[in-house]
């Protein structure tokens, strides 16, 4: 039953949820953005057309976005121990998330950069900026709250990975929700950390949309 | 103007975009504080003239020439070349989440590398003289079109270009903001800018040309004085043209 040792193993299992959320999608977006911003920059459209860097990149994170996580997770287990030192715990999850949120990243950001006009970067190219000036000034200002928007998204996907994480060794609500849930049958445990999910995701949610709101210079309101 | 020199030369430009030519062996030169018009039909290459002269169409053959330099050939350095060919668009094409000020000190700041403060003040000037100054905080959203292409002017003419290119710049504006827009236009020509100017306002063009260059399907059908232009045209094609400007009951 939810007696005190019980609540304090969620509050514990909610700090480990956002800790293997939160690293692994920062850490997503230091690999991801620039493969993102790479990618936008090779296509045949973009500024600086590069057929085989744009085809690389789309190979790669296209297989690793095919992999169902739960399989890329079992198959990262010996670099995870490489690189921890063990194949379970937060700290090991870490690994394998991040490489799982690098390349969705990647295509998240790659969509954001293209949604920015074309005729705003031609006009940015027509008064002699540098490709450098164009990314930076131009098409990351203006694709902000599209790369907010999807920020959150990002943000929302890994949680829900963290949570499946949970069943190969894995803390957090997620573990918690498969041990006494699936295995010990205590359904209002297991209820307990659902909601706790579902309310992590509104907030994040709820930030994002906050922050997208605020740093769009486009609103009328 | 033949005393003056070449600023801008065309020679033999060939342009394809993969299904036919767009425009074929065209050769024309501008002459520094001359303002060029180019007119015709729908589809006859006008914009991508225009577009080929700084780099943002690629040409198949040919070569275009700035103060006697080539400049379409494979070593060229757009990015400086355009410093010195600012262009207008019909879209105007304003940074969204910018400021004016930001809008128009882009340039100057990131690719001229000039002080924020000389730029700022010289921007607040130009602003001023396109009755904009008030609106140096505004978002691009806030602004009318015609004030949009206003400040899209300013923007390209703080990077002190020796030519300005303008892309039917009044194409997709209200009838009422037109002329707020051709008025800078104006102003510019009479103080000696070099332009060349993509339109379908004729009264305008005849006011503002020295010289009128009539594109028809890729091809240099007649250069001449507005004057002669408009009235005596030379070829049928361009007086059929011509007559689609002309209303009787």
């Amino acid at each position: 039953m939810l007696d005190e040792k019980m609540i304090m193993m969620i509050i514990n299992g909610i700090g480990e949820t956002l800790y293997m959320t939160l690293l692994p999608t920062f850490l997503g977006y230091v690999i991801g953005m620039p493969l993102g911003i790479l990618l936008t920059v090779t296509d045949k459209d973009g500024i600086r057309p590069n057929a085989v860097i744009y085809k690389v990149i789309d190979f790669i994170s296209n297989i690793f976005r095919s992999i169902p996580f739960l399989i890329l997770l079992i198959m990262l287990i010996p670099l995870t121990r490489l690189i921890v030192g063990k194949s379970y715990g937060s700290n090991a999850m870490i690994v394998s998330l991040t490489i799982a949120a690098a390349p969705y990243i990647a295509r998240m950001v790659e969509s954001s950069l293209k949604e920015v006009d074309h005729g705003v970067i031609e006009a940015a190219q027509s008064m002699g900026a540098s490709n450098w000036t164009i990314v930076t000034k131009v098409l990351l200002t203006e694709a902000r709250t599209s790369l907010i928007v999807n920020a959150t998204i990002v943000t929302a996907t890994i949680l829900g990975y963290s949570a499946m994480a949970g069943t190969v060794g894995a803390d957090g609500l997620g573990a918690i929700a498969v041990r006494y849930g699936y295995n010990r049958y205590q359904f209002d445990v297991m209820l307990v950390t659902v909601v706790i999910l579902v309310l992590l995701v509104q907030i994040m949610q709820g930030i994002g949309m906050m922050l997208a709101w605020k740093f769009d210079r486009r609103r009328t309101s | 103007m033949n005393e003056k020199e070449i600023l801008l030369e065309v020679r033999h430009l060939h342009k394809d975009y993969g299904n036919g030519p767009v425009l074929k062996d065209i050769s024309l030169e501008v002459h520094k504080g001359e303002v060029v018009v180019i007119i015709g039909p729908s589809g006859c290459g006008k914009s991508t003239l225009l577009r080929c002269m700084n780099g943002l169409e690629p040409i198949q053959s040919g070569e275009i020439l700035l103060d006697g330099k080539v400049i379409t050939d494979s070593k060229t350095k757009w990015s400086e070349i355009r410093q010195k060919i600012g262009m207008v668009f019909q879209s105007y094409d304003l940074f969204p989440h910018m400021t004016v000020m930001d809008n128009i000190l882009l340039g100057p700041m990131k690719a001229q590398g000039r002080a924020k403060k000389e730029v700022t003040q010289e921007a607040e000037t130009l602003l001023s003289r396109v009755g904009l100054l008030e609106k140096r905080d505004a978002y691009p959203r806030q602004l009318s079109g015609g004030q949009k292409q206003r400040v899209a002017i300013v923007r390209a003419l703080i990077m002190k270009p020796e030519i300005m290119l303008f892309d039917e710049v009044t194409a997709a504006l209200d009838p009422e903001m037109v002329r707020e827009v051709l008025d800078v236009m104006l102003e510019l020509a009479r103080e000696g800018s070099t332009m060349m100017i993509v339109t379908h306002e004729m009264q305008f063009a005849r006011a503002v040309a020295d010289r009128i260059v009539f594109l028809d399907e890729g091809l240099i059908a007649e250069s001449d004085t507005p004057e002669n232009f408009f009235t005596q045209p030379r070829t049928d094609r361009a007086k059929r043209f011509l007559n689609t400007f002309i209303f009787t009951k």
